[in-house]
């Protein structure tokens, strides 16, 4: 089994992950130990930087008990010297029993999935899929909320090119969210992605000011806007400006209204909103462990 | 009596009801360039009963392959195809496409990982064919100027 894409999951799919993932919590805690991978070996291929992502994947597979190798920049590997991703995925195919890929070409996970044996998880195709991303964000609002269906779900920032936004809106609509897309008209989200999600569950609201929809939510999902998609950086100014989320934005929110961001933040979310109830985000990022183990335990055989 | 713009032909293809306008890309697809071996007849614009207005290729003793004839189907998907032998048509069919497009053309996102330098042929699933819509099995993508991706 490989993990390349969210719309390769059924909801009833993601819903056993995610009941497994909450299993997991206490071993990613280090409350509990657990040798369910002992012997495995994760091969770990990032052709591009990443924190989270990597950290809580090399986290998740050491507090099964397995192992992890790999890369963290091509430089210094033989994809310095040109070698094709086909090549290097067929040789880590023989090193190890899961493969873990971050790359910067879209498509690359379902390429490597073609090419090597074992499964093949997408860590990120460039501005393509990031399953494990929504996965983990689609078991904090559940963790948090008990339930996604009926939740309204304010998505804002950047909807047009961060696209791992997308696959989280469609899994939402699929769970039977309530979806609110907050951004300039310049950054909104493209028509075929409104489509899609559209076809899934209810129609979404559209809105470019925050203060008109921030009193009804019950999720505020920020995402990072982009410098280098403003041609006029004063413009960016005053896009970011507006978005950002401080004390005095969550003025009138409902008193559960749960923020999130799949970090890093750069100044949407002002570091006083840390200390209040709102804050999920760093919770989110822990989330990332458990989810991942269950993923990892899933694909490996050791859990059914 | 019928006036005839161009001759019939003793051997080969006559590709009739090409969508009006796309003849010059349907020689694209047979590669007349590279093939200088015979003749080939182009009618832009010509009146047609079904459509209005149609092309119409005439290529001299030559059949089509499957590969051409899966291309000719994602541009204009109501073209015939006439074999002619002999001054007879001998086969005739109208094109059809293809559940699946492998190597025939190539990913319209140039961020695809099909569009580096792997070994692999870029391939899509047709999601309609009425109208042409197409999405890379790799990246997703939805391809739209279908003429402009082929090989």
């Amino acid at each position: 089994m490989d993990v390349v894409s969210i719309r390769d999951f059924s909801r009833e799919q993601i819903e056993h992950v995610l009941k497994i993932a909450d299993k997991m919590v206490p071993i990613a805690k280090g409350e509990e130990r657990s040798v369910l991978l002992e012997g495995f070996v994760l091969g770990s291929l990032f052709y591009e930087p990443s924190t989270r992502t990597r950290l809580s994947f090399d986290c998740a597979m050491t507090r099964l008990g397995g192992r992890t190798l790999g890369f963290d920049e091509p430089k210094g590997s033989s994809v310095a010297k040109g070698e094709t991703l086909a090549d290097t995925i067929r040789m880590v195919d023989a090193y190890c029993d899961v493969i873990v890929l971050r790359h910067p070409q879209e498509g690359a996970a379902r390429l490597a999935a073609h090419f090597a044996g074992k499964p093949v998880i997408n860590a990120g195709d460039g501005a393509g899929q990031h399953p494990t991303q929504t996965m983990l964000d689609l078991f904090t609002i559940r963790k948090e909320k008990k339930s996604i269906e009926g939740m309204n779900v304010v998505l804002v920032g950047d909807l047009k090119y961060g696209r791992t936004v997308h696959s989280l809106a469609e899994a939402l609509a699929m769970f039977g969210a309530q979806l609110t897309f907050v951004a300039p008209p310049s950054l909104q989200i493209p028509k075929e992605h409104l489509k899609q999600v559209e076809a899934m569950g209810e129609k979404p609201k559209i809105s470019s000011s925050l203060q008109d929809v921030i009193g009804d939510a019950d999720v505020l999902y920020v995402t990072r806007i982009q410098k280098e998609r403003f041609p006029d950086p004063a413009e960016y100014q005053k896009v970011a400006g507006t978005y950002r989320i401080d004390l005095e934005m969550l003025k009138d929110v409902k008193k559960d209204m749960m923020i999130m961001h799949p970090l890093p933040r750069v100044g949407e979310i002002a570091p006083e909103v840390d200390l209040t109830p709102h804050a999920k985000y760093f919770d989110q990022a822990f989330n990332g462990v458990p989810v991942r183990m269950a993923l990892l335990g899933l694909v490996l055989g050791g859990l059914k | 009596m019928k006036e005839f713009k161009v001759t019939p032909i003793r051997n080969g293809t006559v590709i009739d009801h090409i969508a009006v306008g796309m003849a010059l890309k349907v020689l694209k697809i047979i590669g007349v360039k590279d093939d200088v071996n015979s003749t080939v007849s182009v009618l832009i614009h010509v009146p047609s009963k079904k459509a209005g207005w149609k092309d119409i290729v005439k290529i001299e003793d030559r059949e089509l392959d499957p590969k051409e004839l899966d291309k000719i189907a994602l541009i204009s998907p109501n073209a015939t195809i006439n074999i002619i032998r002999d001054y007879n048509v001998a086969e005739k069919f109208v094109v059809e496409v293809p559940n699946v497009i492998k190597g025939i053309m190539k990913c319209p996102n140039p961020g695809c990982i099909t569009n580096k330098d792997e070994p692999v042929e870029a391939e899509f699933v047709v999601e309609s064919k009425k109208p042409i819509t197409l999405r890379c099995i790799y990246c997703d993508r939805i391809a739209t100027d279908i003429a402009e991706g082929l090989r």
